[in-house]
């Protein structure tokens, strides 16, 4: 369907749970990170770390959203804004639960 | 203000260009069943070097290459172009999205659910007065008609979410609360954009941009609408006001955004349709990607900018000087202020420039000689740059660089 006008789903980002990239959502990687494109609600972020972009990638292929960003290799102390950072993304859809 | 973790402000980064544009507005003809009188490209006629399908369908497929998200489809109309649909469709296949302006007048009730049936395909109607009179002054008679039974009919096949695309003049500040409640009776969303002096605008500039008052009461409005509404980032030259409004608040004139127009010319913006900002032609060797990626206005464009006259303006760093192309159609130096500077400086320059020729727009399409008067001519549209403001979309670790 067409464009939603609604900015947020709601959802918020929970590191134990299992996510995936949105299949409407398509990532150009950039030298600051990636652009991510929202075919569905036709809204553009920015992911401003190549870190980010790697952690996004990976969220299917990994049991959780705090695995990803272990795997990614996210740092203790980068880890909150990591997570602020997944959670703003799963608020606008770009990002959303999948079953483990 | 966020960061990147180097350090490096996501704005300059963009303010140095990109390999590939955000988006980008692909005027599709110049023809046009209207000819509104601040109509950006001078559109009317149809130009007989228009690409061909083929050649639309070979910058697609460039398109997809430089994974282009997006593209603002325009014109003229567009959909006067026979191939207008087989078009869309190509793009849509080959993973570019499309958003086109129209003025609804093809927008059947076949093409309604067409349009209603597609994730990739939006649709923006133009509109330039809440009230047929204001609307039909500028965009000409029955055009208000036209463009509200186009909405009914997107609304009633249940496309919801479609722009109601409203560029602001002198007329029509008063009708903003007008324009909401008519996007809000048809599910649609509200996008404001500013009146530019290019084309066929320069004509009517004068007489239909809003006054400095009326600025201040559409920043004040769009700032009480927040993400509501949309305004393709039309309008970070009034960030001097206060805090910016949504968007990445530059000029992205071939840094993020750009123009390709009906003959394959690529123009640093929508609103530059003029030699001094061709940066090349989609037909020659390397195509549109080697424009992009190559070509020496582009590049300078990219370089860092000096702040000229307004250096010492404890603003700039907001409004950036505003918009290079309403500086250069008003006879402006491009380093100097905005002709809609918020602290008067771009007034102040414009009685200065006195009588001086100012430059006018490059091809021009009209149907008919250009006017003087605004009265009541009949006319056509405008608008569009990078839609939805490409950081309204709430970055993740990250909102827009300036909220």
């Amino acid at each position: 369907m067409p464009p939603t006008t609604a900015p947020s789903t709601g959802v918020s980002y929970d590191p134990a749970r299992a996510w995936a990239l949105h299949p409407q959502v398509s990532l150009r990687p950039e030298s600051f990170g990636a652009l991510a494109y929202h075919f569905g609600t036709r809204r553009l972020s920015f992911l401003k770390s190549r870190t980010l972009l790697t952690v996004v990638e990976t969220l299917a292929d990994q049991p959780s959203g705090a695995e990803a960003c272990r795997a990614a290799g996210v740092g203790a102390d980068e880890l909150d804004a990591y997570e602020r950072a997944l959670d703003a993304l799963a608020g606008s859809g770009m990002i959303c639960e999948r079953v483990a | 203000m966020t960061t990147t973790p180097a350090g490096t402000r996501l704005v300059d980064r963009f303010e140095r260009g990109l390999d590939a544009p955000i988006c980008l507005t692909w005027e599709l003809t110049y023809a046009c069943n209207l000819a509104c009188v601040h109509c950006l490209s001078s559109s009317g006629r149809r130009d007989p070097g228009e690409l061909s399908t083929g050649e639309c369908k070979a910058l697609i497929d460039e398109f997809e290459r430089m994974q282009i998200f997006y593209v603002n489809i325009g014109g003229g109309e567009p959909t006067i172009r026979a191939d207008f649909w087989e078009l869309v469709e190509y793009a849509t296949d080959h993973h570019v999205g499309v958003k086109f302006s129209t003025n609804g007048s093809r927008i059947t009730e076949e093409v309604a659910t067409r349009l209603a049936a597609s994730d990739y395909v939006d649709v923006q109607i133009s509109l330039d007065g809440a009230s047929a009179a204001v609307n039909d002054a500028v965009r000409g008679e029955g055009s208000y008609a036209t463009a509200l039974t186009a909405m009914e009919r997107l609304a009633a096949v249940g496309f919801t979410g479609f722009k109601l695309s409203v560029v602001i003049t002198r007329h029509n500040v008063a009708e903003l609360d007008d324009f909401k409640a008519i996007a809000d009776r048809f599910g649609a969303q509200l996008r404001l954009t500013r009146l530019r002096p290019s084309g066929r605008g320069a004509d009517v500039w004068d007489e239909l941009h809003p006054t400095a008052a009326q600025q201040r009461q559409l920043y004040d409005w769009l700032v009480a609408h927040g993400e509501d509404v949309l305004t393709g980032d039309s309008f970070f030259h009034l960030a001097g006001y206060g805090d910016a409004l949504p968007g990445l608040n530059l000029c992205g004139a071939g840094r993020v955004v750009c123009l390709v127009d009906p003959v394959g010319d690529v123009y640093a913006c929508p609103f530059a349709i003029h030699d001094e900002f061709l940066a090349g032609n989609v037909r020659s060797a390397g195509g549109f990607t080697s424009v992009w990626r190559d070509s020496a206005l582009f590049a300078e464009l990219r370089a860092p900018q000096s702040a000229g006259a307004c250096a010492s303006c404890g603003h700039f760093d907001a409004c950036r000087g505003g918009c290079m192309a309403a500086k250069f159609f008003t006879g402006l130096p491009l380093d100097g202020p905005d002709p809609e500077c918020v602290l008067g400086h771009g007034e102040h320059a414009l009685g200065a420039r006195g009588g001086r020729d100012v430059p006018r727009s490059g091809p021009d399409h009209s149907s008919r000689p250009r006017r003087v008067a605004v009265a009541l001519t009949p006319a056509r549209r405008p608008d569009r740059r990078c839609d939805e403001s490409p950081l309204a979309g709430s970055g993740p670790a990250v909102r827009a660089d300036r909220r």
